[in-house]
Formats: C-alpha cells, sequence, structure tokens
C-alpha cells in the first residue's frame, strides 16, 4: 500500500516538474524579449541591456528556468514587470479570496448533489427522479456566468437584497467575507451540482445492478441498508472522479466569475497581467493554478485507495501476467499466486 | 479499408433502419435534434440574410426592448440582437466542432496507440493526459493568449486540447475492452496486423462511443468558448459572439436586461439541445461495449 | 416445508414460468435441471422474491407456515438469509469488492442474531474454518479479490449457511470453477445438508450432477416442469423423452469409427504435422518503472507436442495449467521464451510474411464464446472470409463461393451471409465460427472449449459436426477442454497438463481409465459421470425416495 501511495506521489510529481517545464518555456522564452515590450520601441540598445541584466533574462534559457524554480520553491516569485512589487505579494493577496470561493462552490455543490442523487436513484423512475433530472439537464447547460448575472440582476438591481459583487476584505471578520463570496460561490456551485448529481445517481444506478447487491438482499438486507452499506461507497468511485475534474473546472470558473461580482480575487489579476503582458505574474499565477490541480487530483488519487482495496495491492507484476496469458479463468492462477 | 471484395459493402440498411424506428420514439433525442437542427439552420441562414447589418451601428435606435422591428431589441450601439445571435451561432458552432475535430483526431490515435502498445508507452501516454487535464482550457487560452495575442484561434485551439485526454482516455479504455474480445484474436489469426485491426474491428466499434461522447463535448465547447468569449480570450469585435454580447450586457443590466437574458437563453437552449441529442443517442445505440450479448 | 403450487409468472409481456409445482422437505436435496431459458433461475429467484422489476406471478408458494407471494418486504428480510438463503453461479461478482470477507459473512449474523461485532467475527471465523478456509490462512481482514474462485464460493456458502438456514438454493454453484474444484464445493453442501438438515435445492444444466448429489429431480424446460420424481429412478427409467434425450446429449459420443479407419489408411508421413519442443512461455519479470518485485510466472514450462496428420489430440487440466497459452503459440499469436514450433516442417517463428501467411492458412481456430467471438459490426460473410486475408490471389467470386462452401460444410444456408450475428442463436454462431475456420481448408484446427458454453442438446450437434468435418476434410484437430467426457468423446489421443507442463499423455481410454499422474487422477476423480453415479448411488437413493 505504502509503495501505492509512494508510486502515486512521483507521478504527481513529475507531472508538476513537466508543467512548469511547459508553462515557463510557453510564457518566458517563445514570446521574446519582455524588456523590449516593457521599454516600447523607442528604447535604446542600452536601456534594453540594462533592463534585461536587472530582470536576470540575459541568462540562457536552462539557468533562468533553474533559477525560476528555485525562487518557486523558496518563496521568491520575482517582481512583477508592471507594478513593480513583488509577485509574492501580489498573488497572496488574491489568493486568499480565489482558493475560498473554489472551495466553498466544491463543498456546495457536492452537499447538494449527492444527496440529490441518492433521492433520484432511490426513487427512480417516479416523479420526483423525472422531475430532478430535467432540472439538472437544464443546469448542465447554464454558463456559470450568465447565471451569476441573473442572480445578481434578481437579487442585487431588483429586489436588492445584497450587494452587487465587491469584496470587504477578511480584516473586517471572516463573516462579511464569507458573505460577499456566498453568491459568487453559488453561481459556482449549482451548474457543477447538476452534472454532479447526474453522475451520482446513474453510479448509484450501475452498482445497483451489480451481483452483489442481489447477494446482499439475499441475506435479508433492506433495500434503504443495501443502498448504503453496500451501493454508496462502491458507486463513490466515479463520483470522486468527476469531483477531481470539477476542481480544475471550478479554478476556472472561479476565475471568470470574478468578473461578475468585481472580487479582487487571482483572475482579475491574470486577465490585467495579460492586458498589460506582464509576463512573469501570468506565469506565477498559471503555475500556481496548475499546481493546486495537479496536489487536487493526487487527493483524489488517495481517495480511491481509501476507497477500494484491490487498488492497494502492489501485485502488478502477476496481475497483468495472468491477464496476457489469457486463461479461460485467469483470475483462478492469479490469486494463487497472489496467496 | 476492406480487402474482401467477396461481401459487398453495402449501407447498412437494416441497422439505419432500426436506428430511425428507435429514435422515433425516443423523446429526448427527437427534442434534442430538432433544437441543434435550428440553431444550426439560423447559422447558416445567417450566412445568406439577418434582419439588419450586425456590423452597421445605429445609434439612434440603440438599446430598445424587444419589438416587432427588433424582436430580441438593440444593444448599445443599436444593433439588432436577433442578428447578433444569428451571427454568433456561427462562430459557437464553429469553434466547438472543431474543437470536437481535434479531440478526436488527435486524442483517438493517441488512445488506441496506447492501449496495443501497452506498457511504459501506454503508461507515459495517459500521465501526459493527466498532465493535459491540469490545464483546463481557461489557463490554456490565458498562455496562448498571452503569446500571440486574443482570437478566436486560441479559443479553438485551447478548447481542442482541453478536448484531446477526453477522447484519448475514452478511445484507450474501448480498445483495451476490445482488444481482449475473442474477434481480435481470430483477426490475428488471420494474419491481420494491429494497424488493420484497429481500422476493420476496434474504431467500428467505437463509433458509437465516439458520437455520444462528440455530442456531450461540442456542448460542453459551445460552454467553454462562451466562457472565454466573456472575458476577453476568445473572439474579438466587432465581430459578434454570444460570450462577448453578455459581457457588454454586464454594466447595462439594470437598465437593458434584455442584453444579458437573450444571448444566454441562447446558449442554454443550444446547449440543452446537444445534451438532450446526446442523451438519446446513448439510449438508441447503448454504446456499453460490454453489451453485445443480446 | 417448501411447496410451490401452480406457480406462474411473467416479466413484461414475456411469460417465464407456466405451472410449476413442487416440494422440498427437511434434509431433502432437490435438483433442478434444464437447459438456458428453461426457467430454472427464474424458480430460485421466485422462492426469494427477488425477481427483477416488472415481474408478476400467480399460483402459491408456501415456506414453512408463510405464504411466500403475498408477503411484504418486511417478512421476506427476515426469511431471506435467516431461514431460506441462496449461493449465486458467479462467486466472481457475488462478493462486495470492497468489503472484507469478515465483514460480509458477519453482516447477516449481525442483523439476524443481533450479534454484536465481537459476536458475530468470532462466530464468522469458525462458520469459514467450517467451509475450508482456516483462520490461519485466510483471516477475516482478506478481501474479496484476495482470493480465487472456489475460495470465494466457500465464502459465499459461509455467508448462506451463518443462520443455519431451513432452505438453501445454490444456482449453478459450481459451472463457474473446475471440476475438482466443483467436487470439493458439491461435497461441502451435502455434508451441510447431512449435518444441518436443511433442504437444498441444487440448479444445474449437468445430469451428473445432479445425478450424483440430489434425492429427487425437477426437469424443466420452457418454463415448465416436463419430468419429475426420485433421482435415481427418474434417470434411469428415461421415461420422458425430454430427459432422455438430454441425458443421451449429455453424455453424447459422435461415431468416429470411419474417422479411426481413415486414419489406419493413412500412410505414416515422414514427418508429424506439428512439432513443439521445449515449448516456454514467462510471462511479467519487467519491473514497473519504479522497481518492485521482479516475480515472473511460467505459463508453460518445456512442453513436447506432437500432433500428426489427421490425428485428434485432447488438452486437458485445471484454469490457469498453461493450456490456452499453449495454444496461442501453436497459434502463432503469441511468442515462446523458449523453444521451437514446427508446422509442415517449418519453424513457425522463424517464417514471415508468405511464408508465415501460408502457415496459418493451415491453422485456423475455433473459440468458446460463440457471443464474443464475431465482430457484431460485420455480416457473416464478411466474417467468415476473413481468413482468406491469407489467400491474396483469390478472386472476389472465387471468395464468396469458398464461402458459401464452408457456411454449406456447417449446414448453413448460404443467405447467412448477408446477417449478422446476433441474428442467430448460440449453436448457429459456434457454426459460423466453424465455418470461419474452415475457409481457407486448414490442416490443424485448434479447438478452444469449442463445446463449453452450449447447452447440451446443441453441444451433441457441434461435436457430431466436427467429427463429420475431420472426416469429410482430413483435418488434425488441438481439441482443448476441461470436460473429460467430451475429449474422450472427440479424441484419439489425450495431454494433461499441470503447472504448465505435460504430466500425462497417452490414448484417451488409457489415461481416462488408469491415470497414473496426480493431477489426471485428480481430474478423473472429479469429473461426474451420469452412468456411474446412477449406479453407484442406486441402491442408496431407492430407499429414500418418497
Amino acid at each position: 500500500m505504502i509503495k501505492a501511495l509512494a508510486h502515486k506521489l512521483i507521478w504527481a510529481a513529475l507531472t508538476l516538474v513537466v508543467a512548469s517545464v511547459l508553462v515557463f518555456f510557453a510564457l518566458e522564452i517563445v514570446p521574446g524579449d519582455p524588456a523590449e515590450v516593457m521599454l516600447g520601441i523607442n528604447a535604446t540598445d542600452e536601456a534594453i541591456a540594462a533592463l534585461r541584466k536587472q530582470l536576470g533574462i540575459d541568462l540562457p534559457p536552462l539557468q533562468r528556468y533553474f533559477a525560476w524554480v528555485g525562487g518557486l520553491l523558496t518563496g521568491d516569485l520575482g517582481t512583477s514587470y508592471t507594478y513593480s512589487v513583488p509577485v509574492l505579494e501580489l498573488v497572496t493577496e488574491r489568493v486568499v479570496v480565489s482558493l475560498p470561493l473554489a472551495l466553498m462552490a466544491l463543498f456546495l455543490s457536492t452537499a447538494i448533489a449527492i444527496p440529490v442523487g441518492l433521492i433520484a436513484a432511490g426513487k427512480r423512475g417516479t416523479m420526483a427522479d423525472t422531475g430532478i433530472m430535467a432540472v439538472t439537464q437544464i443546469g448542465i447547460a447554464i454558463p456559470n456566468f450568465w447565471f451569476a448575472l441573473l442572480l445578481v440582476y434578481v437579487l442585487a438591481l431588483w429586489l436588492q437584497w445584497v450587494p452587487a459583487g465587491g469584496f470587504p476584505g477578511w480584516e473586517k471578520g471572516w463573516w462579511p467575507g464569507l458573505n460577499a463570496l456566498l453568491l459568487p460561490a453559488i453561481a459556482l456551485a449549482l451548474p457543477q451540482a447538476a452534472i454532479l448529481s447526474r453522475v451520482t445517481r446513474s453510479a448509484l444506478l450501475e452498482t445497483l445492478g451489480e451481483d452483489y447487491i442481489r447477494t446482499a438482499r439475499a441475506k435479508g438486507l433492506s433495500r434503504r441498508a443495501t443502498l448504503s452499506r453496500h451501493a454508496l461507497r462502491n458507486a463513490l468511485i466515479p463520483v470522486v472522479t468527476i469531483i477531481g475534474l470539477q476542481f480544475a473546472y471550478l479554478l476556472a470558473g472561479t476565475i471568470i466569475i470574478e468578473n461578475v461580482f468585481y472580487l479582487p480575487g487571482l483572475g482579475r489579476l491574470l486577465f490585467q497581467a495579460i492586458n498589460l503582458r506582464d509576463l512573469i505574474l501570468v506565469e506565477s499565477v498559471v503555475m500556481l493554478l496548475v499546481a493546486t490541480i495537479i496536489a487536487v487530483n493526487f487527493l483524489v488519487d488517495l481517495t480511491y485507495v481509501w476507497i477500494d482495496p484491490r487498488l492497494r495491492s502492489t501485485n502488478k507484476a502477476g496481475n497483468t501476467a495472468t491477464n496476457r496469458a489469457g486463461n479461460t479463468s485467469g483470475t483462478e492462477a492469479q490469486t494463487d499466486g497472489a496467496s | 479499408m476492406t480487402a474482401q471484395a467477396s461481401t459487398p459493402h453495402q449501407p447498412l440498411r437494416s441497422r439505419s433502419h432500426t436506428f430511425w424506428l428507435q429514435a422515433r420514439s425516443n423523446r429526448s433525442f427527437m427534442t434534442g435534434i430538432a433544437i441543434t437542427a435550428s440553431v444550426v439552420a439560423m447559422a447558416l441562414i445567417s450566412f445568406a440574410w439577418t434582419p439588419y447589418d450586425v456590423l452597421e451601428l445605429d445609434i439612434a435606435s440603440k438599446l430598445q426592448s424587444p419589438s416587432l422591428s427588433h424582436w430580441f431589441g438593440t444593444d448599445h450601439f443599436g444593433r439588432d440582437i436577433l442578428s447578433m445571435i444569428m451571427v454568433g451561432a456561427r462562430n459557437s458552432i464553429a469553434v466547438a466542432l472543431v474543437a470536437v475535430v481535434i479531440g478526436i483526431g488527435v486524442g483517438v490515435p493517441l488512445g488506441c496507440w496506447a492501449a496495443s502498445r501497452g506498457g511504459l508507452m501506454g503508461e507515459a501516454l495517459m500521465r501526459g493526459n493527466d498532465l493535459i487535464f491540469a490545464f483546463p482550457a481557461l489557463l490554456s487560452a490565458v498562455i496562448i493568449t498571452a503569446i500571440f495575442g486574443p482570437g478566436a484561434i486560441n479559443a479553438i485551439i485551447a478548447i481542442g486540447i482541453f478536448n484531446i485526454p477526453v477522447f484519448a482516455r475514452l478511445a484507450r479504455g474501448a480498445t483495451l475492452s476490445l482488444l481482449t474480445r475473442e474477434f481480435v484474436l481470430a483477426a490475428r489469426v488471420a494474419g491481420k496486423g494491429s494497424v488493420r485491426i484497429i481500422a476493420e474491428h476496434i474504431l467500428p466499434n467505437m463509433a458509437n462511443l465516439l458520437v455520444v461522447q462528440g455530442t456531450i463535448a461540442f456542448a460542453l465547447g459551445i460552454l467553454q468558448e462562451a466562457g472565454l468569449a466573456y472575458v476577453g480570450l476568445g473572439t474579438q469585435p466587432p465581430f459578434p459572439s454570444w460570450g462577448k454580447m453578455l459581457n457588454e450586457a454586464q454594466t447595462m443590466m439594470s437598465f437593458a436586461p434584455h442584453m444579458a437574458i437573450v444571448p444566454g437563453l441562447a446558449i442554454v437552449v443550444t446547449v440543452l439541445g446537444l445534451n438532450l441529442l446526446g442523451d438519446g443517442l446513448r439510449d438508441i445505440l447503448d454504446p456499453r461495449l460490454s453489451k453485445a450479448r443480446e | 416445508m417448501l411447496r410451490v403450487d401452480h406457480l406462474s409468472l411473467t416479466i413484461g409481456d414475456k411469460p417465464i414460468l407456466n405451472d410449476v409445482s413442487f416440494a422440498v422437505a427437511p434434509g431433502e436435496i432437490l435438483g433442478i435441471v434444464g437447459e438456458s431459458g428453461s426457467g430454472k433461475s427464474m424458480t430460485a429467484l421466485s422462492i426469494m422474491q427477488l425477481l427483477p422489476e416488472g415481474s408478476r406471478t400467480a399460483g402459491s408458494l408456501t415456506f414453512g407456515d408463510h405464504a411466500i407471494l403475498d408477503a411484504d418486504d418486511t417478512l421476506m428480510q427476515d426469511l431471506r438469509g435467516d431461514d431460506m438463503a441462496m449461493i449465486f453461479q458467479e462467486p466472481m461478482t457475488a462478493l462486495n469488492p470492497i468489503h472484507t470477507i469478515g465483514a460480509q459473512v458477519s453482516e447477516g449474523m449481525r442483523l439476524h442474531q443481533g450479534l454484536g461485532r465481537d459476536a458475530a467475527e468470532a462466530q464468522a471465523v469458525s462458520l469459514l474454518d467450517r467451509v475450508g478456509l482456516p483462520p490461519a490462512h485466510y483471516p477475516l481482514t482478506r478481501f474479496p479479490h484476495e482470493m480465487s474462485g472456489g475460495q470465494r464460493q466457500r465464502v459465499m456458502i459461509a455467508m448462506a449457511c451463518a443462520q443455519e438456514p431451513d432452505l438453501l438454493i445454490a444456482d449453478e454453484p459450481t459451472t463457474a470453477l473446475d471440476v475438482t474444484l466443483q467436487k470439493q464445493i458439491l461435497d461441502l453442501l451435502r455434508s451441510l445438508v447431512d449435518e444441518q438438515g436443511m433442504g437444498l435445492i441444487l440448479i444445474s444444466h449437468d445430469l451428473a450432477v445432479v445425478a450424483d448429489v440430489t434425492d429427487s429431480v425437477l426437469v424443466m424446460r420452457n418454463g415448465q416442469v416436463v419430468d419429475e420424481g426420485a433421482t435415481i429412478p427418474t434417470l434411469k427409467a428415461l421415461r420422458h423423452p425430454y430427459t432422455a434425450a438430454l441425458a443421451e446429449a449429455s453424455s453424447h459420443a459422435p461415431d468416429r469409427s470411419a474417422l479411426i479407419k481413415k486414419q489406419a489408411k493413412r500412410p505414416t508421413e515422414r514427418e508429424p504435422l506439428l512439432k513443439c519442443e521445449n515449448l516456454t512461455r514467462d510471462y511479467g519479470g519487467s519491473a514497473g518503472l519504479f522497481g518492485g518485485a521482479r516475480s515472473f510466472v511460467r505459463a508453460v514450462d518445456h512442453v513436447d507436442l506432437q500432433i500428426d496428420h489427421g490425428e485428434s489430440v485432447g488438452l486437458v487440466g485445471e484454469s490457469g495449467c498453461g493450456k490456452s497459452t499453449l495454444a496461442r503459440m501453436v497459434l502463432a499469436l503469441d511468442k515462446p521464451t523458449g523453444g521451437t514450433v514446427r508446422f509442415q516442417g517449418a519453424d513457425l517463428f522463424a517464417s514471415n510474411g508468405e511464408a508465415l501467411k501460408a502457415l496459418r492458412r493451415n491453422i485456423q481456430v475455433v473459440f468458446q464464446d460463440p457471443y464474443a467471438s464475431f465482430n457484431p459490426r460485420h455480416r457473416v460473410g464478411r466474417i467468415v472470409a476473413e481468413p482468406l486475408y491469407l489467400e491474396p490471389g483469390l478472386s472476389a467470386a472465387d471468395k464468396q463461393k469458398r464461402v458459401a462452401d464452408a457456411l454449406q460444410d456447417v449446414g448453413l444456408d448460404s443467405d447467412a451471409s448477408d446477417r449478422y450475428p446476433h441474428e442467430f442463436s448460440g449453436g448457429q454462431r459456434q457454426r459460423i465460427a466453424i465455418a470461419r475456420a474452415l475457409v481457407t481448408r486448414p490442416a490443424l484446427l485448434v479447438a478452444d472449449e469449442p463445446v463449453s458454453a452450449l447447452d447440451v442438446s446443441i453441444r451433441a450437434q457441434i461435436m457430431d459436426l466436427l467429427v463429420k468435418l475431420q472426416i469429410s476434410h482430413s483435418i488434425a484437430m488441438l481439441f482443448i477442454s476441461h470436460d473429460l467426457g467430451v475429449v474422450r468423446a472427440m479424441c484419439d489421443r489425450v495431454l494433461v497438463m499441470d503447472g504448465g507442463q505435460i504430466v500425462e499423455r497417452g490414448a484417451v481410454d488409457a489415461v481416462f481409465d488408469t491415470p497414473k499422474s496426480e493431477a489426471a487422477k485428480r481430474l478423473v476423480a472429479a469429473t461426474p459421470n451420469l452412468k456411474l453415479s446412477l449406479n453407484r448411488t442406486a441402491s442408496k437413493s431407492s430407499g429414500q425416495a418418497a
């Protein structure tokens, strides 16, 4: 089991390294010389050379890459070309808005979707099921930022229940902060919850068709006990996969939806940086987001292992051998080999 | 593709016949195909005719609510929103469709290759997929825009890249399960090589899955394109796109809500139509490979 | 104890059972036999009230003093797992993969007996010990995927017997297992019946198993009971024509005299058709990217094998013994780690291009599963023509002729060409598979369990067909099977494989009548034999029959 975890950890680390190479070379090497961009076309050669030295971009690419990675690891993300402040400072004051928003949305979406999926699967074929399915079908089709616009229009502009946007900052206490994030989180979460509840329902229905469900019923378990004790955990595997994929989506959605609510998050920083062609800032924000997604995917992998004991065994060689041997009932030999 | 001239390759009449029989009684499919066909028709008509010229500004009639002369009203430049929706449909469909084609064109061969090679190559390839999953379309679009500047092509590439691992995983899974089937062994006994086996036996049996997934990816592509256009990473003005229209509507929500409602509804209806179509196709084609036994 | 009266069942609009009546007494073993679609499993599920949705039942079903068909969910939940229990066919999927066997065995005890976790687990240990899974080797913390099929079926039995039910229903409990495991499981079930005095309903397609184990028998066909009575008299007298047909088919032996005569007349050839020497195949051994155990499996271990022109050679052994791997190498689907395969005098693995095609043309194959062996998107004509890829020179008309001939040979109309495989029954599909193998007019046919998935009556037809084709086309055959009866009926010689090696070889009668190796003895002893069981148990059962 430890070996299986180590295996996954190493792959996650490798993915991170490759991602960093991609981001670095895409944003630092390909686009050309930021010094020329920053100083404009009228700059003198000496001024450009001086700036290049100051920015550290006169060095060969590989050396710059390692310097950049070293900086990432020690928390030195460089200095923004346009804001002239350390990138780390810019990023941290934005992360505290974006990350809570994404997590809130993820929590809301899961907390809504799993019970809804359970109800729909449990009442399969009834009016309740049909109704839930129809609502989720529409939910999937709604772009979250449009949903956010409608929420703002109805709740803020028309009913005037909530402010239309903005963020008071955490220093005013956690309640005003959470309050400001609630509407954006709902806008993000509901369309995702629609997808997730459909996945939950179909995973449950699929699991309910398995032989071991019949075994449980033959033991005398009630429908409800069978659902909760035998079906739910088995059905969680596809659900967790989708939650993992959704996180990447939610993070991207966060960035878009910050525009609707005028939230000072990473998204707004990112778009300002693109418009100003502040590539070092773009690079850091993108890398931060990618690293978060990879970390979440790693957590999802760990969850699989927790859910499914079959993934804990490390006897992979034996498995593949018997699979390829194509025995009429290879599993017999496989398990005998393992015992 | 086929070397057997002895078995003439007739159109699968009985198959397509049963397909339509089932399709007609499938409500999801019929609703989905009706909506999708209308949206596509609208986009096609826009090439020949729109109620008004979408590039012509008419400040005098700006911000009008829906009326008989402007069914969906006008925007802050006085442009006719219905015309913009029609032309925007072209853009949404084109971006999402090309992105699906990229996803299938690159992903399916990769997935088949990874499955038939197996071993380290296969694993490396699937890990490459994980890598791409770490770059949602938005981040790819951010990077591409940062390098090349904004444009509709960026959206296509970003969404296309996002689609590749989706189809690669699907194709790999389907290939792995089909490769163990005895008809593949029979083809090998008949001396056929792996490329020929993939062409004759694997791809045709995966076609149903690809059609269903393609429809879903198409719908998702339209949502993603709208998101990218909304934040300014996609289609650039003055060419209209649904996402861009929503962006412009945002500041005018309080006095011209129709500017936000109409393009949003266009997206919802189109995506809903495609999703219904995908669900219907899934029911009709039953793409579960294991269900070959009646 | 259980009384079924005029039970009828429809699912949707489809009639499944029609007027089924029988009774089971405590301590009695009732066998229900029938071919697929006879309704035997649905009868069992009716008793447990675990029928699929859309089922409608009529008649009456009395268990103890409960009217089962009118029982509500609460009553059924009390009865199920406590007073009546069931074992299913497929041990690989019948256990929940994410719970330990301890949790699964003790679950019923906690539910029905209200035991705490510790008490239930203590009892689970002794139960598992009772079914042959001693706690020292099989702790409660094991997961199902860490056990073999036979072991999992034992866990199922432990689960079913935990509350000492009055009635146990076993639906084809050994069909997915090897004969040696089958014998162990059947012995276990019988001893549990003796000990606990429960009634057992054993559902099987295998008359020999039923004859060996049961007291009374019910023969079902198309949802109806066609014959019933005490087992031995019923199966001896064979009063009902369907029972007689089943009995004939299940011990069917095609007439091979013409084949043997023809073989005797054949001049001895200089070289055997197929000659394998020192054939070895290892799997695994390549470690993962990050190291790991370099364990490997030697699936085939220095095998010598020889098949003459026109000869039929059987290959038997338990699953995992390496027989399929050996077949794959003979078919050149898999490269050996060591040793050689010579076919028609040429080295199979040194050949390529046209030479290899010429060899492949002469080695064709029939697989076990008539459902999985065709591409569902191709018409039968294209499927049968596929091996003609090995004869590139053929014109379209020639190909069409060859396909029509092959279909005719196997007894199918030539208009089958234009249809899809799913339009055919299992037996017809196996005929199509044989036509595909014959279309290149091979010298050697590798038949990998070709009749194992078929009902007995169809199995007999396919066996006859294979022998007929061997006579008319002079084909040698490598016949792989786990069923000794079929091998004895189809082959001249037999090879017994165990642990990747051939441990015994010789004429079929000699090997099966006087087995010398441990593996062969084990197989012969475990194989149920209808005639033998009828004679052996005649005295015992005639007294019991009520």
